[in-house]
């Protein structure tokens, strides 16, 4: 089976200071695969590898199939189009209502206005917001934010949804609440989620895979399941 | 008083029609030029969407200069050029010209300020997205910006209002005109300080105005 993210001899550093070296990974379509380590062991850097936030010092990246450092701009902006990405800090537009920001990267995509204001209402009720719709992200808690946030990284329809932290800012009800919503856009949408975290609870919770970053390597172990 | 404001009242409109064409004017045109080069500075910068080191520093380095020329030597400087542009160098339009080129990069400025307080977690989530850059400064910088925007533009139109009424001394129109011709050639003391009077109301109310649209649009609130 082909990988729907592949990574081949990836290395990253900043300057001097290397974070990743040779970087061997495969992740497959609809599995829910798990990166943990300590804060600064590099996990963020890894998630912002794979949709080219960061670009690698050396290596290769395959989204799909497709090689990602080498595409030109205009490509990688669609091959970003189908990778959907959640944040530690939400990351929404402040100006924007709730319905407007799940809008906004089907305006990107150039999807009509009509279409676009359906699927996200669709949408917002998937994540348990329609009736948040109208609201600004400043008067919503974080769990909510993050369920919006949500929504607007699944709505065009992506392959794989990146999580970097996403529960790290929420307590833990919340935190359970929004593992459970993953889990359910994983099985009902056959989304590849890749979940970027230092709480082996979220590991346990969700994971078939997990990745351990230490020492700027990588190693991938099964996760054990109890249950 | 009512001797005074019969002899007065209708220059003194006149002379407060002209200063806010000028000011208006000059605050648009100011900003059909500041706002591009604002947001390429943003844009250019090294930390920015499409960081060119080259062109970020000369465009740095042109709206400094400019920046750094006092508002009286510009306004003589220029003469020329508003001849060449305008066909007269008396009067509001002919204002209007070294209004614009002081201004522009003041604005510039002002506009760069305003758009990097822009969260750069919001920047990354559009990128992530997949938003060129053009999209990020037209879907997120801007909107984001929007009521910095507007505190930028009343301080704008305020600043230009100020500088309008110095371009007086070189017989440019409208109320410092005014004061200065009967103020200071004709000692007419009182007539300056009800036009300065008007110069201060109308500096007031462009920049409540200014606040109150920058606080009702924001959605931060
Ligand atoms: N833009 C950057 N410039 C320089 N160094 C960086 C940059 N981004 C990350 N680093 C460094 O790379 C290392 C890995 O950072 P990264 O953010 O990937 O860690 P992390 O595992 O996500 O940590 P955390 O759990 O705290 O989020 C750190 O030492 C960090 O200081
Ligand atoms: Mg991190």
């Amino acid at each position: 089976m082909q990988p729907i993210i592949q990574t081949k001899n990836l290395c990253k550093s900043f300057g001097d200071a290397p974070v990743l070296s040779d970087v061997n990974l495969d992740i497959f379509a609809g599995e829910i695969f798990g990166v943990i380590g300590r804060s600064g062991a590099g996990k963020s850097t890894l998630a912002r590898c794979f949709n080219l936030l960061e670009r690698p010092t050396s290596g290769e990246i395959f989204f799909g199939g497709t090689e990602l450092t080498s595409l030109k701009p205009a490509e990688l902006y669609k091959a970003r189009q189908s990778m959907g990405m959640i944040f530690q800090q939400f990351n929404l537009l402040m100006q924007r209502n709730v319905l407007d920001n799940v809008c906004f990267p089907l305006e990107i995509a150039g999807v009509k206005r009509a279409d676009a204001r359906k699927r996200a209402a669709e949408l917002l009720d998937v994540v348990g917001l329609a009736d948040k719709a109208k609201a600004y992200p400043a008067k919503l808690s974080g769990g909510q934010k993050q369920r919006v946030a949500i929504a607007r990284a699944i709505a065009p329809n992506p392959k794989v949804l990146l999580c970097d932290e996403a529960t790290s800012a929420l307590d833990p009800e919340t935190t359970d609440e929004i593992l459970e919503l993953l889990a359910d856009i994983n099985k009902r949408f056959g989304i590849t989620i890749v979940i970027i975290t230092h709480e082996m609870r979220v590991i346990e919770t969700l994971c078939t895979r997990v990745a351990v970053i230490s020492g700027n390597k990588l190693t991938v172990e099964e996760v054990a399941r109890n249950g | 008083m009512d001797e005074f404001l019969r002899e007065f009242a209708p220059m003194l409109a006149e002379g407060l029609l002209d200063t806010l064409y000028m000011t208006l004017f000059s605050t648009f045109l100011a900003y059909v030029l500041g706002l591009p080069v604002g947001v390429l500075l943003v844009v250019t910068d090294k930390d920015g969407l499409k960081p060119h080191a080259a062109l970020n520093r000369v465009l740095g380095i042109v709206v400094n200069i400019l920046r750094s020329i006092p508002f009286l030597i510009l306004l003589i400087a220029v003469i020329p050029f508003t001849r060449f542009v305008v066909g007269t160098t008396i009067g509001s339009s002919a204002t209007v010209v070294p209004l614009v080129i002081a201004a522009a990069p003041f604005i510039a400025r002002l506009v760069e300020s305003s758009l990097k307080e822009i969260d750069r977690g919001a920047i990354e989530a559009a990128t992530a997205m997949g938003a060129s850059p053009w999209q990020i400064v037209y879907k997120v910088l801007l909107p984001e910006a929007r009521p910095s925007l507007i505190l930028g533009a009343a301080i704008s139109v305020t600043t230009i209002l100020s500088y309008s009424a110095m371009a007086g001394i070189v017989g440019g129109g409208g109320l410092g005109d005014i004061a200065i011709r009967y103020g200071y050639y004709r000692y007419r003391t009182n007539v300056m300080l009800v036009t300065v009077a008007i110069l201060v109301i109308v500096v007031q109310i462009f920049q409540e105005v200014g606040a109150k649209a920058a606080k009702w649009g924001d959605k931060r609130l």
